[in-house]
């Protein structure tokens, strides 16, 4: 860490991490439910267990973007963010919001919109704060150097807000909503995130493996490319069912097969990097997350993905459990793990301590991935089974739910295991160890 | 780090052996891609419903799809004409071939628009069929890139230099020759 103000990172880590455990414990909640149906039935109903599961998720890797954004920005900038000050109001802004959100959640007060739940005046305290986020880091950079990392992190974060004002977009039309609210979800996910995430992992390799900057830059601009190219019109896999016309079937089925390619030029990249740094950096969980980042978010994203993104397939598995399955791993692999790779390298620069509880770290991410690797096969079995029996024999839906409640309860067991992990993680990250850097027993020797 | 420049000039490995941008290849090889992935889309539909894409191909205007591809090769001749002037300097005949070039650009894209006017016209569109249906997702996505090349021939033209020129003209070749096989694959093997 270079610059002080790079610690309002700190901030933004800790209450990623805290929404974290929230998550996770909602989705083991839910999880629960799935295989005891009547469970809270009354006082928090599923819809409700799930919206906080769901928006617990988001919000927490925005969060973790913001702080990696502020860890990040300065540095690659050479320059204080542009206000300290409103970087923390900022922050404490949008963990109010969220809370208020979920509370309001809890006692029914939802739009029901996927999602997209949050009442209208949290929708509006979400772009204020992203208005505060994107204004101090814009200034931020526009005052220092500019580099391709954090120009790319920038217009992609701009993106992200971009897009989500397509959630003050509802039309009555049914089918016009649909095509809208993918133009935040997709978009977000399978667009701008992607760029973030490509962003992020090319700090990350500049950093990790001491490859130079030029090289880094050149696969940030090829993922970039890819990315936009397969993922923009990849919108076209959501528009296969929802009443829009049939050619779309066509257009999601060619770009969004292609979407796994820049996921498999992440793994390239990453790996590359790796092997031609050929230098041994201190922060071993730090790389491990990077590396185990862009091979989970292939397998989850792109070979998962595709697994049910063609048309013809889709009309038969679109809704089942495979989705879920698709939609975990993805989630996890690209999202999840490039805010723990950041958190894991920046948060002992920040605290200025030696990289800290390494062993430790590296056990929680061995047991969360086997954790999530188990439960998106199972749920990809119950998915198959589902599919099967439901779309194929025509079999009813809740007679279905009976035949693969075994799948559930694996299920069940392997998000405890999700659940182990990230409590070891958080633990790993959010108790720094006592050995001070190297730099930072310098300084004090001054 | 002379070395390394060497064995590297600008760090795109394979890519910088190829004339132009990199960016510009890698574009190049994901429209190859799609347009791939189209063509096997095609060939299999074809294969499933034989009847229906008989009759339809009949439908079309190969007169017009000839004189398209006759227009739209002779563009990327000249275009290959503007790449070997502005390599010897020749700015202002490179620019010549360029505005040549764009013409033939034009007239491909009247042309086109006459053709899916009289389909229109007929009362054919993309919902008709199958077989329309790909046939307008092809030669519409095509349609695109070339009324696309045109406007990059025409950023080029206005300054012409070399790295821009043969980075447009690469990218101008690949809608030629995406049409080479869409003319004969879409309008004429029975």
């Amino acid at each position: 860490m270079k610059y002080q103000s790079q610690k309002v990172a700190i901030y933004y880590f800790y209450g990623a991490m805290a929404l974290f455990i929230a998550q996770v414990l909602g989705g083991l909640l839910a999880g629960t439910v799935y295989v005891m149906p009547n469970l809270l039935s009354e006082l928090v109903p599923f819809n409700v267990i799930r919206m906080i599961h769901t928006n617990a998720l988001i919000v927490w890797l925005l969060m973790g973007f913001m702080g990696a954004a502020y860890y990040l920005v300065p540095e690659e900038s050479e320059t204080e963010l542009y206000s300290t000050k409103l970087a923390i109001i900022q922050f404490w802004l949008f963990l109010i919001g969220a809370a208020a959100a979920v509370i309001g959640y809890l006692f029914g007060i939802h739009g029901g919109r996927e999602f997209l739940e949050q009442p209208l005046w949290i929708k509006v305290a979400i772009v204020i704060v992203a208005l505060m986020f994107l204004f101090n880091l814009s200034m931020t950079i526009l005052k220092g150097r500019k580099t391709a990392v954090s120009l790319v992190l920038i217009v992609a974060l701009w993106g992200v807000a971009i897009f989500f004002l397509f959630a003050f977009y509802n039309p009555t039309n049914l089918v016009l909503d649909k095509m809208f609210w993918w133009w935040v979800v997709h978009l977000w996910v399978e667009g701008v995130w992607e760029l973030v995430m490509a962003s992020i992992l090319a700090f990350l390799m500049i950093k990790l493996t001491g490859v130079d900057r030029e090289i880094v830059e050149k696969w940030l601009y090829l993922i970039v490319s890819l990315t936009l190219f397969t993922g923009i019109l990849g919108t076209g896999h959501h528009y296969y069912w929802i009443g829009t016309p049939g050619y779309w079937q066509w257009i999601g089925s060619i770009f969004s097969t292609l979407e796994v390619v820049p996921f498999f030029a992440m793994v390239v990249f990453t790996f590359y990097m790796v092997w031609k740094g050929g230098r041994s950096h201190p922060n071993k969980a730090a790389l491990l997350w990077s590396l185990g980042c862009a091979v989970f978010a292939f397998f989850g994203a792109g070979v998962w993905g595709f697994l049910h993104t063609l048309s013809s397939i889709n009309y038969y598995t679109h809704g089942t459990q495979i989705t879920a399955a698709h939609g975990h791993l993805a989630f996890y692999g690209a999202y999840v793990m490039v805010n723990i790779a950041i958190m894991t390298y920046a948060l002992p620069n920040l605290l200025g301590r030696a990289p800290y509880k390494q062993t430790l770290n590296m056990w929680g991410f061995w047991i969360a991935s086997s954790g999530m690797a188990f439960m998106t096969f199972v749920l990809t079995f119950a998915g198959v089974v589902q599919t099967h029996l439901q779309r194929v024999l025509g079999q009813d839906f809740m007679e279905v739910q009976e035949q693969v409640d075994l799948f559930y309860w694996m299920r069940l067991g392997s998000g405890v295991v999700v659940v182990l992990g990230v409590l070891i993680i958080v633990v790993s990250l959010a108790l720094p160890g006592k050995e001070k850097s190297p730099s930072a027993v310098a300084q004090a020797a001054e | 780090m002379n070395e390394q420049v060497k064995e590297q000039p600008a760090g795109w490995g394979a890519l910088d052996d190829l004339p132009g941008n990199p960016i510009m290849w890698v574009l190049i090889v994901s429209e190859l891609l799609v347009f791939g992935a189209f063509f096997i889309s095609f060939a299999i539909t074809r294969f499933l419903e034989p009847e229906m894409f008989f009759q339809s191909q009949g439908m079309l205007d190969q007169m017009t799809g000839g004189i398209n591809t006759i227009v739209l090769v002779t563009s990327g001749y000249c275009a290959a004409l503007a790449t070997s002037a502005v390599k010897v300097g020749a700015s202002q005949k490179c620019r010549l071939f360029l505005i040549a070039a764009i013409g033939l650009g034009g007239v491909f894209c009247v042309l086109k628009l006459r053709e899916y006017g009289a389909k229109a016209d007929q009362g054919i569109h993309i919902e008709t069929n199958d077989f329309f249906t790909l046939f307008y997702l092809m030669t519409g996505f095509h349609f695109l890139h070339v009324i696309f090349g045109v406007v990059l021939l025409g950023i080029a033209a206005f300054k012409p230099k070399v790295d821009s020129v043969v980075t447009v003209c690469a990218f101008w070749h690949m809608v030629d020759l995406v049409w080479v096989l869409l003319f004969p694959l879409v309008y004429l093997v029975r």
